[in-house]
């Protein structure tokens, strides 16, 4: 999230597209029903279904899955067609002004320099005209024609009304009362709050469906602002901090990347991390990128790492794909090239796609382990349980070990939220049987993998014999150690920016102390500040709230630096001043930034000095281009999903999204509209929480049983009848579940035709409390997101009939 | 450990505190103790209140846990009751469905509880020792990454582990996620990811 929960309640409208935050995070969606109650917001919903969110909703407007960017698209041009847009706003604070490089182009789908062999483009010409002073060239009346303002007007250009609905199956009206009433926020005074989720991520161009709602919060001056931002509704209490603290193949914690193989050593490394500002005087703030990595390698190797050896450069491994991430590596685990995974707290059984594929590519390796606190499918995966996991336990030579962990009631620590809060809890009882934490079980096998190379030697051990490893208890670090080093500590006395030195051996108060000279070390730069000398902020409980803001900024801590409202100075005009006195963040008061949150921004950078508000970008501004920065395009456009009921409309000659990933086995077991009639989606239910509260008794009664939700006309096609069971299948696999017939999914009427879609929860499987069902991963196909790799779970094909109870179900 | 005000305790003295002040004011004498006495202690009040977050989605409401157990030697502590925590800025005591439940995810019947062990071609899980699925485990990945350890690719160096797989978890502290992060990426594994996707 830009924002944070509390702060919804500013919101003059919002809207909930690609989630359902009624159901799948409930107690957040309760600011939303405070903006309805007391702030008088109207509450757009944008969904396939008619979901608990919708029946609250001012408008509700029904969506073919996997169109987001048609409908988006048609949102913007709607506002510059109709002169909606926050004026200074987008001319102060966006690139709209900005003049593309000669070459760029977008033509029947596909932008310059694509090749299709490779999936792949030549980036080249996505850039910005630099002139001769070195900087980027702009345009401030936005009437060159190269200029992103003029290119963006041509890009959407075809997203009339009537191509919305045709693509997406929207009303029209419906569509323009969504349009007219998210274009009352261009005022400066009114802002939207755009809630989203794994409805967004889930498609082969979910980080495209993100960028077109940037393009239309820009447009409105809507980022930066009290009550309007992007607000990612994360799906799991720590995948937030998962991700800042970088698990990733590709990623060194706080979103420093991992070299590739083609950056031989350190200097060509950060050679290609200057980020250097692309107008005069821009923060460009990733310019501080060698301190941070230094910091970190210092962090991870301490007196090993040093100037003369590149900071240990080496011992960091060195990228051949652009990542490692789990759809390609079960692609090579089918593949026969792995031979083990280690897997935390993760049932990727019943999480990544084609289920048939994940449980051949368990079945080749030779070792799996599984640390959890719960019996899982995927500790289980050869074991036989009937239909429900039809395998032979004699051909399955894997070694399995299922290792017992605590969990959040039997540890202490820190979570990050969507807010990106850190809030430390604490341990309230003593675990059952053998558990025990994480960190212990981690500590615990890599001191024995230590000592193995520390004995026998072995492939280059000296990244591991070196790793920082200064814990009181060497097989059980605390997590206040560990803490300690996230937030970041001095190896040698520095000075800080007020000139004042530290010495040596202290917690730094923030990410600013620290240096690229090798006398700071910090784990994640992002986090610093979360355990500094005063001792640890994630555990503040002061939840004082100065200005009724929905900022409480004294309670736990956010990265960074505290900082509540992200790009907070955008809420300002140039001048410095609130675009709205009744959204009043911070202001310039003559000498600093002061107010309610931290300032985003140099605490004493004048107005008049003109740094943009977006410091983390060269340009300083939003950008409505991204340049190079996105592997598919830097403006969103209209692919359909890899399985999909229709054409694309605009570009018939384009199936699926060009740059998305896919392998090529993959793409074998892609079905066709013909064979597989209707567009099936997944979700959540608010009884339960992905697969782990089939193992809690109440939820287990609340929703005993796997179902499939469809419209009252499919039901009648089919001769399907409520209650009865159904087959669902796919190119891919097939389940069967009780049909639930349904007024909240109706057809949607397409370019003329009706589209069935089918709902498939995703909660049931064959271990726990419940009875025993599918997961719609046994349906999926693998396709991967262009940017994130992310697999397309919210649109493909099925088809379905009437059949049989499973052996031993009750019919 | 931080110290906490318990909410119960306050009640608790406000309460006594009642039977011993304001009652007495009014005159009602003799029938105070017979009154206090009549009044069955709450039993949440017994317990101990330990501040944590609710473990499933991403708005991390807080929760109050309590459990029996005084910490004292011998005294095994239990969670026994879940509540919203009416501190909390966000959830301002409120759970939802799934939070509301939360005793019933820490007691579940099917938590693991000992190390299991599958071995080869066998159609059963075999409780096993701490030392004996670490020792195993520790051999396992060390023969793996010294037989098919890439140090050069060409000329380049690229110190690459790519044939074991390593997933972190979605409700593990950032504490956590740094020892998993720092001692994987320490061994030069690249297969590495989490449930950012799912």
């Amino acid at each position: 999230m830009t924002n944070l929960w509390m702060d919804i309640k500013h919101a003059d409208v919002i809207t909930v597209m690609g989630g359902n935050a009624a159901e799948a995070h409930p107690c957040g969606f309760k600011w939303v029903v405070e903006a309805k109650a007391h702030n008088k917001a109207k509450l757009i919903v944008v969904d396939p279904r008619f979901t608990r969110t919708a029946s609250v909703a001012d408008i509700y407007c029904p969506i073919r899955q996997g169109t987001d960017i048609a409908f988006l698209s048609g949102v913007a041009k709607y506002l510059l067609d109709n002169d909606h847009i926050q004026h200074r706003y987008v001319a102060a604070y966006s690139n709209a002004g900005f003049v593309v490089k000669e070459g760029y182009t977008f033509e029947e789908g596909l932008f310059a320099g694509y090749d299709p062999e490779k999936r792949d483009y030549d980036k080249s010409t996505w850039d910005y005209e630099i002139g001769p002073d070195g900087y980027a060239v702009v345009d401030p009346t936005m009437q060159h024609p190269r200029c992103v303002m003029q290119l963006l007007k041509q890009h959407i250009a075809i997203y009339t009304p009537e191509m919305v609905s045709r693509i997406c199956g929207s009303p029209q009206d419906k569509f323009l009362e969504v349009c007219k009433t998210i274009a009352s926020t261009a005022s400066p005074d009114r802002t939207m709050a755009s809630l989203y989720a794994l409805g967004w991520t889930h498609h082969s161009k979910g980080s495209q469906n993100i960028r077109s709602m940037c393009i239309v919060q820009t447009l409105l001056g809507n980022i930066g602002m009290l009550g309007g931002g992007m607000q990612a509704l994360r799906g799991h209490s720590n995948i937030q901090g998962l991700t800042d603290v970088g698990l990733m193949s590709n990623l060194i914690p706080g979103y420093l990347s991992i070299p590739t193989e083609k950056e031989p050593d350190f200097t060509n490394y950060m050679g290609k991390r200057q980020f250097k500002p692309l107008r005069p005087g821009q923060t460009s703030y990733w310019q501080n990128y060698g301190k941070f990595f230094v910091s970190f390698q210092k962090a991870m190797w301490g007196e090993k790492a040093t100037k003369d050896n590149d900071w240990a450069y080496d011992y960091l491994p060195k990228l051949d794909v652009p990542t490692y991430d789990v759809l390609r590596g079960f692609e090579l685990a089918k593949q026969g090239k792995m031979t083990g995974y280690v897997i935390q707290g993760f049932n990727p059984l019943m999480s990544f796609p084609n289920r048939a594929k994940m449980a051949d590519a368990f079945a080749k390796m030779k070792f799996v382990v599984v640390m959890d606190p719960l019996q899982t499918e995927t500790a289980r995966f050869w074991e036989n349980h009937g239909e429900y996991n039809d395998v032979d336990p004699a051909s399955i030579q894997t070694e399995v070990f299922e290792l017992p962990t605590t969990l959040f009631a039997e540890e202490e620590g820190s979570l990050s939220n969507s807010s990106r809060w850190l809030q430390w809890h604490w341990q309230a009882q003593e675990p059952p049987g053998e558990c025990r934490s994480d960190i212990e079980i981690m500590a615990g096998l890599f001191t024995r993998i230590k000592s193995l190379y520390q004995k026998e030697g072995g492939a280059f051990a000296e990244p591991i014999v070196n790793l920082t490893w200064n814990y009181a208890t060497a097989h059980s670090p605390t997590p206040i150690e560990l803490a300690r080093e996230l937030n970041g500590y001095t190896l040698a006395p520095i000075q800080d920016s007020a000139g004042a030195t530290i010495p040596a051996g202290k917690q730094v108060d923030g990410f600013a102390q620290l240096k690229d000279d090798g006398s700071t070390a910090c784990a994640c730069w992002v986090y610093s500040g979360c355990y500094t000398e005063k001792g640890n902020t994630m555990a503040r409980r002061d939840n004082t709230d100065p200005g009724d803001k929905g900022i409480a900024p004294n309670w736990a801590f956010a990265w960074p630096a505290n900082r509540r409202v992200l790009y907070n100075r955008a809420s300002c005009d140039p001048e410095g001043k609130p675009w709205s006195e009744k959204k009043k963040l911070i202001e310039w008061n003559g000498k600093q930034w002061v107010g309610f949150d931290v300032p985003d921004f140099g605490p004493t950078s004048a107005p008049e000095a003109g740094v943009g508000p977006f410091i983390l970008n060269q340009e300083g501004v939003a950008r409505l281009w991204t340049r190079g920065l996105m592997r598919d395009g830097p403006f969103p456009t209209h692919y359909e999903p890899f399985e999909s009921p229709m054409a694309n409309i605009p570009f018939p000659k384009i199936k699926g999204a060009p740059a998305a990933r896919i392998f090529k086995s993959d793409l074998a077991d892609l079905g066709t509209a013909e064979e597989f009639p209707y567009a099936a989606t997944s979700y959540r239910l608010t009884e339960h929480f992905h697969q782990w509260t089939k193992h809690a008794r109440i939820n287990a009664m609340l929703q005993p049983e796997a179902f499939v939700e469809i419209s009252e006309q499919l039901a009648q096609e089919k001769g399907i009848v409520k209650g009865g069971w159904v087959r669902v299948w796919s190119k891919r696999g097939s389940l069967k579940a009780k049909a639930v017939v349904t007024k909240r999914i109706k057809p949607l009427m397409c370019d003329g035709k009706a589209v069935h879609v089918v709902g498939i929860p995703q909660h049931w499987g064959f271990m726990g409390l419940t009875k025993k069902g599918w997961h719609p991963n046994s349906l999926t196909p693998v396709v991967g997101d262009a940017n994130t790799e992310t697999p397309e779970f919210k649109a493909w094909l099925v088809n379905i009939e009437p059949t049989t109870p499973p052996a031993g179900a009750v019919a | 450990m931080n110290v906490q005000v318990s909410r119960r305790g306050l009640l608790k003295g406000l309460g006594a505190g009642l039977a011993g002040g304001s009652m007495g004011a009014l005159g009602f004498g003799a029938l105070e103790p017979a009154m206090a006495a009549s009044v069955r202690p709450y039993k949440l009040a017994q317990m101990r209140e330990t501040r944590n977050t609710c473990p499933y989605c991403s708005v991390a409401c807080g929760i109050i846990l309590y459990s029996l157990g005084d910490r004292s030697k011998n005294a095994r502590s239990a969670v026994m009751h879940v509540e919203g925590d009416p501190d909390h800025p966000v959830n301002r005591g409120t759970l939802c469905p799934k939070g509301s439940s939360l005793l019933d995810f820490v007691q579940s019947e099917t938590r693991t509880k000992y190390p299991q062990y599958r071995a080869p071609g066998t159609s059963e899980f075999k409780r096993v020792s701490w030392d004996f699925a670490l020792d195993r485990i520790a051999r396992l990945m060390k023969d793996d990454r010294d037989k098919n350890f890439i140090a050069k690719n060409g000329d380049l160096t690229v110190n690459r582990w790519t044939s074991v797989g390593f997933l972190g978890a979605s409700a593990t502290t950032n504490e956590t996620a740094w020892m998993t992060y720092k001692t994987v990426r320490s061994m030069g594994a690249l297969v590495f990811d989490n449930q950012a996707r799912v």
